[in-house]
């Protein structure tokens, strides 16, 4: 495959590869960010990464959105868009919500407590009151 | 024609989430543990049911859902496989919280008891669902779900600890289900089904035509391996001591007895029914999972010998029994499945009989943890020393005891494989080691909490303050009854290892 057809290729893929890029983004910061805060704002970009890919795979450009308005015509899969992508987004969007909430609570309780919103400096201070 | 019977998927899951709301409802903690009791009671009853029917049959069904016809609608679907998990968690749940339920008094604000009852009313739901779930972006939801009420029941202590201990959950899950779902997402677009047997129908397509093979090693390694970070393979295991050491005695029995396997189920079927266990093979996926596995059982072990907290001992050893699923699962075999799927029963039924007995003995030294403080215990509150002594008989392999047929099931399944290869060396090597250790730290505990008080006298903190427990019923019953539960599945393996043999062909 020469360099010219491995950029075509990408050209064709832009939104596909803008997703597995953002994902990456957004796991990397998951894993090694130690600021709660930064964690919870990269599992965001991981999803929406998610979401990105869904949306651009499930989209045909040029066919119609899914909603018969002439009931005499056939349905057919070459004239409307597949609305189930869309559908997946949707749920996704509420899960990935109530993750993020959930988590936002969480580190509100626990700056709270320990006034730091660095990961390891919590865990150090909750080993130190740690009570066997 | 349908029989009765085929409805039974749907109400269990239906009936958990009405008992919900129901709680929401009560605002009575006494009131909505009853409520949780009786639809646990109740949906054992009826999953037990659909798992009798089915294996005197020894066939499945698939029950739709709504009014779409299948590659459009969403399915459930129960072999007798499913059914039998399903039975044993929903009594392995009830058990826990019978056999916790004095510390969750003493541990939760009593305006607040019922929200623990709405968190275990959504667990089972989602139990249940993944159970049956013959879809992958449901299964997906329903694994959000039990993470959300999975991280619930770990903070609902509510001290420094468990907070801390939930936040690290909450991201390993969210690593977890993000690689997860990206892999749905890509297999979806790639065959464009989320129906298991649709998406499978495409894979063999694709795998006869020999295209798309890089993106189907690609997919079944994200699937996969976000399963597995989810259910606390090896170097994703990080969260789990802690959660399991600092929770209540009731989330710990069941994080460690069903939550985790709630993950591993889902992950047999994407092996079993969306790929093959051939494609598996070739795709090399099942070699991650089984080195792992393999690691996971030393290491748990080995941390565990190091561990002085009574909690995060039996957590440790959590993260090594987990290792022998996932090595059971690796061998990819029909004889490794089943060994995976007795392994998942055996561990649900000690882990949380540990789990609860070791929280007896904690309320008998006055919520002291470590082991040294839990010496002489036993003597003081003789069931949970007997519950304790099973389960710690049981994890280290003794005869006659669940777990030792985990070991020889998984052993066998190993040495089935014929030729003398690296997955069979390492597998039996794993399983000595890992034994060896298991008896080190078990029968060391189990030695030290029947121990008599007055050999100790010359201790430096003096001996421990011993606080007088009112006898309490349902602690003696859950703990008789995982007991007896651990030594039937012990005594009469035979028959039950057989049928998960025959039923494999079934997922």
């Amino acid at each position: 495959m020469s360099f010219l057809q491995l950029l075509h290729n990408l050209d064709i893929n832009r939104y596909e590869a803008a997703a597995v890029c953002l994902f990456v983004i957004g796991l990397c910061g998951l894993m090694f960010n130690r600021n709660l805060f930064k964690k919870i704002i990269s599992m965001e970009f991981m999803d929406a990464a998610i979401f990105l890919f869904l949306t651009c795979n499930g989209g045909v450009i040029g066919h119609l959105a899914p909603i018969i308005t002439d009931p005499s015509a056939a349905p057919s899969i070459e004239v409307y868009t597949n609305p189930l992508p869309a559908g997946l987004v949707l749920t996704g969007i509420v899960v990935s919500v109530s993750f993020t909430a959930f988590g936002l609570a969480l580190t509100l309780r626990l700056y709270k407590k320990y006034h730091t919103l660095n990961i390891d400096e919590i865990i150090r201070k909750m080993k130190q009151s740690e009570e066997y | 024609m349908h029989l009765y019977y085929e409805n039974f998927l749907f109400i269990s899951i239906f009936l958990s989430l009405l008992c919900g709301i129901l709680t929401t409802l009560l605002e009575d903690g006494r009131k909505s543990r009853r409520v949780t009791l009786v639809m646990l009671a109740v949906c054992a009853v009826l999953n037990g049911i659909v798992f009798v029917n089915t294996s005197i049959r020894g066939e499945y069904f698939t029950y739709a859902m709504g009014q779409f016809p299948a590659p459009w609608g969403n399915e459930v679907r129960s072999g007798p496989i499913e059914s039998l998990l399903a039975t044993v968690f929903c009594i392995v749940i009830g058990m826990s919280l019978l056999g916790g339920g004095r510390d969750l008094e003493e541990d939760i604000l009593p305006g607040k008891i019922n929200l623990y009852y709405i968190m275990m009313d959504l667990l089972t739901a989602s139990t249940f669902a993944l159970c049956y779930t013959n879809d992958m972006f449901t299964g997906y939801v329903f694994i959000e779900i039990m993470t959300i009420a999975a991280c619930s029941i770990v903070m609902a202590k509510d001290n420094g600890q468990t907070i801390v201990a939930t936040i690290i959950y909450l991201i390993m899950s969210m690593v977890g289900s993000g690689v997860f779902l990206f892999g749905v997402a890509i297999l979806y677009s790639i065959s464009g089904h989320l129906l298991m047997p649709n998406i499978m129908a495409s894979v063999t397509k694709m795998f006869t035509a020999g295209s798309f093979h890089y993106p189907m090693a690609v997919v079944a390694g994200m699937v996969l391996v976000g399963l597995a970070i989810k259910s606390a393979l090896f170097p994703f295991h990080t969260w789990l001591p802690t959660a399991h050491g600092s929770a209540t005695t009731s989330s710990s029995a069941i994080l460690s007895g069903v939550v985790l396997k709630g993950y591993v189920i889902l992950l047999i079927k994407v092996m079993c029914r969306v790929f093959t266990m051939e494609q598996i093979r070739q795709l090399n996926v099942n070699d991650i999972l089984f080195v792992l596995g393999i690691c996971a059982m030393i290491y748990g072990s080995v941390r565990a010998v190091r561990e002085n907290h009574s909690k995060k001992m039996i957590a440790f050893s959590s993260v090594a029994q987990v290792g022998y699923i996932y090595v059971g699962l690796g061998l990819c075999s029909t004889a490794g499945m089943a060994a995976a799927l007795y392994q998942i029963l055996a561990h649900a039924v000690t882990k949380s009989l540990l789990f609860i007995s070791t929280g007896g003995l904690i309320q008998t030294a006055g919520h002291r943890k470590s082991l040294h403080d839990l010496r002489g215990m036993a003597r003081r509150r003789p069931l949970a020393g007997i519950g304790f002594t099973v389960g710690a008989l049981s994890m280290v392999g003794l005869p006659l005891l669940a777990g030792f047929i985990t070991k020889i099931t998984l052993g066998q399944a190993a040495l089935e494989l014929g030729i003398p290869r690296w997955e069979m060396i390492s597998c039996l090597t794993a399983i000595a080691i890992s034994s060896l250790l298991n008896a080190w730290y078990f029968i060391q505990a189990t030695i030290q909490i029947w121990k008599s008080e007055e050999e100790d006298v010359q201790d430096e903190n003096g001996p421990v303050a011993v606080h007088a427990i009112s006898p309490d019923r349902s602690f003696g019953f859950a703990v008789v009854s995982l007991c007896v539960m651990n030594v039937v599945l012990g005594c009469f393996a035979e028959p039950l290892v057989r049928l998960l043999q025959h039923s494999v062909a079934l997922l």
